[in-house]
């Protein structure tokens, strides 16, 4: 089974990339690099809480949590941490 | 001696009698020499850039050569229509309206407007009143993510939903039937007549990209594009806009809720707004920015951050269509 960072690197790249992973990092931030602008990061959000059944709060809609698939991993393995 | 000044609003202040004349002469050679139109169709929408835009080309080609567009639709506010009318007759140049309702329901704009906030509030239904808003985007590092405002029928309490990209799209290709809608009458009105069509936008829209592609952000000639929102009140006042039309708000006049500018895309008094992008234009140090507009530090770095990312989501808007080949013979 793919990781979290796996699955949501292939999203990316999928979604926001036209499939072209060339020079794309797990630490590259989605926005100083514009890969993702606000609408790709709802559709991202939509993602992820479908994918793993969170609610993401309005108030953690942050770069902190989000800007990269390294921090978006990490998040998401704390919320399901703390739903468990 | 050195003469330290000070930065502050002022720097925003112009010369209206010299600015309007410089943009009536410019306007005149361009609509005569340049387009060879007769004349310019101005849709009015009550608010201040329109009526600016109306006062300059009146000045520009006379007022008989102005031919202004009166186009309510179904949420437009009662206002819209009355001020434009106001205008048109301080100006004393024609009007004519286009009720736009008809055109948009044929089109299913509020069909398919509606069906797409159903995907979020399946409660949405006729008598609801809609509007897109942002979060609060000046104190806190948040991401732009838009939510609808609802308020059901019978002035009940309104309800707040954050939108899924699937929504905000879905509502926002929807409702820009009508910036659309619009510029398609403009345009009928302009061949008609053989007359250009004047845009309204000001340097915040214009910079900021807060307009329709092939809607409000088509036109032959855009006079107050280079003007900052203040400067835009400056010529208002000293071409004699009608003072109710000077203090109204700002609004988009999009959404059955009464919608500012500064909820729905600029997240500060418009005011701010101007100095921010003005002292971003010309390299001002923030800390200066912040005490000329009453804001922090933090504040006014996040506001120029928002500035650049703004730009580059809205490059696309400004982009003519893009050849594979450039053909030399017509692009010379």
């Amino acid at each position: 089974m793919p990781s979290i960072e796996q699955e949501l690197r292939t999203f990316i790249i999928d979604n926001f990339l036209f499939g072209d992973k060339n020079g794309f990092a797990n630490n590259d931030s989605f926005l100083e690099k514009g890969i993702i602008d606000s609408t790709g990061m709802l559709e991202l959000v939509t993602f992820v809480q479908q994918r793993h059944g969170i609610t993401i709060e309005d108030e953690e809609l942050i770069p902190d949590n989000l800007d990269s698939v390294e921090r978006l991993s990490t998040f998401i393995q704390r919320k399901l941490a703390i739903a468990a | 001696m050195t003469v330290e000044t000070v930065f502050s609003a002022d720097v925003l202040k112009l010369d209206p009698a010299e600015t309007t004349e410089h943009i009536a002469s410019v306007l005149r050679a361009m609509i005569k020499e340049q387009l060879r139109r007769k004349g310019a169709v101005v849709g009015l929408s009550g608010g201040i850039d329109s009526s600016v835009t109306a006062a300059l080309c009146a000045r520009a080609l006379g007022k008989e050569r102005v031919l202004g567009l009166l186009m309510p639709e179904a949420d437009s506010s009662d206002d819209s229509l009355r001020l434009g009318r106001l205008l048109a007759e301080s100006l004393g140049i024609r009007t004519i309206v286009e009720d736009i309702t008809p055109i948009l329901q044929a089109a299913g704009c509020y069909e398919r407007r509606d069906s797409a906030i159903r995907t979020v509030c399946p409660e949405y239904g006729p008598g609801y009143g809609c509007k897109i808003a942002l979060p609060d985007l000046l104190n806190d590092d948040r991401y732009p993510v838009f939510y609808a405002v609802l308020r059901p029928p019978g002035g009940g309490a309104e309800k707040k939903v954050r939108l899924t990209a699937e929504a905000y799209l879905g509502i926002v290709a929807a409702t820009n039937f009508k910036q659309r809608t619009r510029k398609m009458m403009e345009y009928y009105h302009a061949d008609r007549l053989h007359y250009a069509v004047a845009g309204t936008p000001n340097r915040l829209e214009y910079d900021q990209g807060f307009f329709v592609k092939l809607g409000d952000g088509a036109a032959d000639v855009k006079p107050i594009a280079h003007l900052y929102k203040s400067q835009v009140y400056q010529l208002a006042e000293y071409l004699g806009i009608p003072q109710e039309i000077q203090t109204r708000p700002s609004t988009t006049d999009t959404y059955s809720l009464q919608q500012s500018q500064e909820e729905f895309y600029f997240s500060l008094p418009l005011r701010k707004m101007d100095l921010c992008l003005y002292a971003k234009n010309e390299g001002i140090p923030v800390a200066d920015v912040a005490l000329a507009a009453e804001l922090s530090v933090d504040q006014v770095e996040r506001v120029f951050r928002m500035i650049d990312s703004k730009r580059k989501a809205t490059r696309y808007l400004h982009t003519a269509p893009r050849l594979i080949d450039a053909i030399p013979e017509v692009h010379c």
